[in-house]
């Protein structure tokens, strides 16, 4: 359920929406933390559900003393009027046996909301590509067929590789199988698609193959790659300190070393 | 996964897990019975006791003008011997839970108590475990229920979870998050980035954060394995004009026999602080 900060809900008809699947590494929360922190965006509402672990915390984006209150939850959203653009950050795991649900939660808000389209950052475990899919670029897409026809003049022109379907038994059936979509690490990224596609929403899904480590260069390349698509910064790859880096960032690999260890 | 040395580890994953993939869709009907049951049994219920006016189960929300909620050992304690031990306190709620670290099969309770006199106060101790997907049930059923004004959240946690430049010394040490809407002076520094709050206090301050009731969690980070004096300690100031608004003994007229009770418990040798 979508709750909004302020007593009357914003308008997001006509929007840009861009959402994290909270997948291995979680790089599309990262490069959604890095548009949040870049625009200045801010928050409009909450989606308060049982389907995510609870979490609370400070302001992860702030800068000043002033803005540092509040209680940050764990599924916000934020807007820019300026840019078009809506953004879902969703900060804790989906609850295992709700992940359907949160999947109709999402899916009947971007429907209730009318956003023009949805864009969702997500990865998928790079041990498990293919051999089509070890060598060449770790970027992926997949598009539904309403979202093909707004964009498929974009996506031809930036030559994007689409997102392989692979054979469920490889090697041991003759090929006559249907091929399926396989997300591994993705967590939501496949049932969400395959809602939207069943929804007829206009819904791109951007992956990234990965590991669990430091991701922070994996968050960098999928949100260049989203921006060569969005045009929201100009020639970001030039210089990449063009994305401003959140202090919710700090001490990711833990804090300072106890001297009495020594 | 292969090792650079060729080692075969499992790959773990610290956002999702592996069998995300699978579909709910591919259950059976027994196996989705089983799950309703399972669900059904993990229902957090609260029982009000029948002796309160307006009772939440008639649809009427419970007035309470301050909650305060005590979660984990430290906390709980604390509230037993700063105010329960002081009697005027009537058992007016059960909230009753199970899950998977329930002991004996039968469910484990916290109790809300109210100040006999003054029906200004509830208090709730919550030292058990509450799992993970019941933690916003517990907030709903709970915050649902009272018509709560201010609401007070005393929690401890490991102090090897938080994290900063400089590492924590070996004192307890205490620290807050409040909703937009709590207008009191805070007597110790905010949760620093990128820490966070989670669990039962992160449940109740996010449902206070949606509806603008105004809230804050206090704390308390402690190296201590055990419920101990200086950790409970560090709980007073926050507390201290409740206590006053109650009239218990806040000001060094704790009884001794209050703090025997909690230490007799943990049967660990502990210094008499002068509470």
């Amino acid at each position: 359920m979508f709750i909004p900060s302020q007593k009357s809900a914003p308008d997001l008809k006509g929007f840009t929406l861009i959402m994290p699947v909270v997948a291995v590494g979680n790089v599309g929360q990262l490069a959604v933390d890095l548009i949040i922190s870049t625009f200045d965006m801010c928050r409009v509402g909450h989606i308060h559900t049982d389907c995510l672990i609870p979490m609370a915390g400070n302001n992860p984006y702030s800068t000043r003393k002033e803005d540092a209150d509040g209680v940050h939850t764990a599924a916000e959203v934020y807007m820019s009027r300026e840019i078009k653009l809506a953004v879902l950050q969703i900060r804790s795991p989906v609850i295992q046996k709700r992940t359907k649900k949160f999947r109709q939660v999402l899916v009947s808000w971007i429907k209730a909301s009318s956003f023009s389209r949805t864009i969702v950052l997500s990865g998928s475990h790079a041990y498990q590509r293919d051999d089509r899919q070890l060598q060449g670029s770790p970027l992926r897409y997949l598009v539904t067929p309403s979202m093909l026809k707004l964009s498929e003049e974009a996506l031809k022109e930036l030559g994007w590789l689409e997102m392989e379907k692979v054979q469920t038994f490889p090697g041991l059936t003759d090929g006559a199988a249907e091929p399926r979509l396989y997300i591994p690490g993705g967590g939501i990224t496949k049932g969400l698609y395959t809602d939207s596609c069943a929804e007829d929403l206009p819904l791109a899904v951007l992956l990234l193959f990965c590991s669990e480590g430091d991701n922070i260069p994996d968050a960098f390349t999928l949100i260049n790659h989203l921006n060569s698509w969005l045009h929201l910064l100009d020639n970001p790859g030039e210089d990449q300190n063009k994305w401003k880096i959140p202090p919710s960032w700090t001490l990711m690999f833990g804090g300072g070393i106890p001297p009495a260890l020594f | 996964m292969a090792t650079f040395f060729g080692e075969v580890l499992s790959v773990y994953s610290r956002a999702v897990e592996e069998d995300d993939d699978d579909d709910e869709e591919e259950q059976d009907e027994e196996d989705q019975l089983i799950l309703r049951e399972l669900e059904d049994k993990r229902q957090v219920r609260v029982r009000w006791s029948p002796t309160i006016e307006q009772s939440p189960d008639s649809g009427h929300r419970l007035p309470c003008p301050h909650l305060l909620l005590a979660v984990g050992h430290n906390a709980t304690r604390f509230v037993s011997v700063y105010f329960l031990s002081h009697g005027g306190w009537d058992a007016v709620g059960h909230v009753s839970l199970w899950n998977e670290r329930t002991v004996h099969s039968e469910d484990t309770t916290c109790v809300l108590h109210r100040h006999r006199e003054s029906h200004q106060v509830l208090v709730c101790q919550v030292d058990c475990f509450v799992a993970e997907d019941q933690l916003f049930q517990w907030t709903e059923q709970v915050l649902g229920s009272l018509d709560a004004s201010q609401v007070t959240v005393l929690s401890d946690c490991p102090a090897a979870e938080y994290q900063s430049p400089q590492p924590l010394g070996p004192d307890p040490c205490l620290r807050s998050l409040h909703t937009s809407a709590w207008s009191e002076p805070i007597c110790c520094p905010p949760v620093e980035l990128p820490n966070l709050v989670s669990g039962l206090p992160a449940a109740v301050v996010s449902f206070c954060q949606l509806h603008n009731i105004s809230a804050a969690v206090y704390q308390c980070y402690s190296d201590a394995r055990s419920a101990d004096s200086t950790t409970m300690d560090m709980f007073r100031p926050v507390v201290a004009r409740l206590a006053q608004d109650l009239k218990v003994g806040i000001r060094g007229t704790v009884s001794c026999c209050g703090l025997s009770k909690v230490f007799c418990a943990n049967s660990a040798p502990v210094l008499f602080l002068g509470l």
